[in-house]
């Protein structure tokens, strides 16, 4: 099981209690899809994504990367237990959605840099620390039932 | 994957327009490194300390900024540019280049942080590639 120090918890809970979902989610997504070209994969319905603009202005894009960030609130509500909570996501991403669970690392890396940009210099070390140990579990947990 | 040339000008335009933050990137990044990765410190038991911030940290994060300026200079040809540094690491300071993928992921938010407007998706792609062009460069002549 993942042991989380005091300050880690609160740091977790503080960034998603001021996070702008509606900001954060949208960039993040868009970010991956023009840094890892290859993520694009997955969107093939969601029209145009032929060049960076057209990925950051795409409202599909944008709609779903507002969907990916909630889906983190589970995560960061029972943070005790991400892998249980995460386990019928896993399948699907798995199962239904064939999605390489490499990109789930990709996308966490993405949407550190964003929340560093948002946040200036409270993103400290120790807080960075915080959040990429939290995303690298949920990111484990995305990949856990894949076989 | 190798840089375009668009890509090269996005490099040295950003990397020539963020220059008098150098030190202060360098220390950052290397300090994110120490904090974030703690296995990294293992590199440097001779260090008097390796606390945020300190003296050490600071003089090795402006060293490192400096030869990732070199680099900058070099982008046409990384390899043959960056031939001695590769043997500096491959025999020397024998460095796992998995590390270099944990500090490119430290600079990486240090200048999204501190250039959050400069620091575009596009960019953010020019600057990636460079970096990981630059780990191949460095690990040249590991074997």
């Amino acid at each position: 099981m993942v042991e989380w120090s005091d300050f880690e918890r609160s740091t977790i809970q503080n960034i998603f209690a001021n996070m702008d979902y509606d900001v954060v989610g949208p960039k993040a997504l868009a970010r991956c899809l023009v840094v890892y070209p290859w993520t694009q994969r997955y969107f093939g319905n969601f029209g145009n994504l032929y060049n960076a603009a057209a990925i950051m202005g795409n409202p599909m894009v944008a709609n779903h990367g507002k969907v990916v960030l909630h889906g983190l609130d589970r995560a960061v509500k029972n943070m005790d237990n991400i892998k249980a909570t995460y386990a019928e996501l896993s399948v699907l991403h798995s199962e239904k959605l064939h999605v390489d669970p490499d990109n789930f690392r990709l996308l966490a890396d993405c949407l550190s840099i964003v929340v560093a940009a948002q946040m200036g210099t409270a993103f400290t070390a120790d807080v960075q620390a915080a959040f990429q140990k939290f995303l690298a579990v949920v990111v484990s947990s995305l990949g856990r039932q894949y076989h | 994957m190798s840089l375009t040339e668009k890509e090269k000008t996005v490099v040295r335009d950003f990397f020539g327009k963020i220059v008098a933050r150098s030190d202060d990137i360098g220390t950052e990044s290397l300090t994110r490194l120490l904090v974030v990765y703690p296995q990294t410190k293992s590199y440097f038991d001779h260090w008097k300390e390796t606390t945020p911030y300190s003296a050490p940290v600071r003089k090795h994060g402006i060293n490192v900024m400096g030869g990732i300026y070199e680099a900058v200079g070099k982008l046409d040809d990384l390899k043959g540019g960056l031939l001695t540094l590769s043997e500096l690491h491959a025999f020397m300071l024998r460095v796992d280049p998995v590390n270099f993928k944990l500090f490119t992921n430290c600079i990486l938010v240090v200048l999204s942080m501190l250039f959050p407007d400069d620091f575009t998706p596009q960019v953010h792609l020019a600057v990636d590639k460079f970096m990981a062009l630059l780990a191949l460069a460095l690990a040249e002549k590991y074997r």
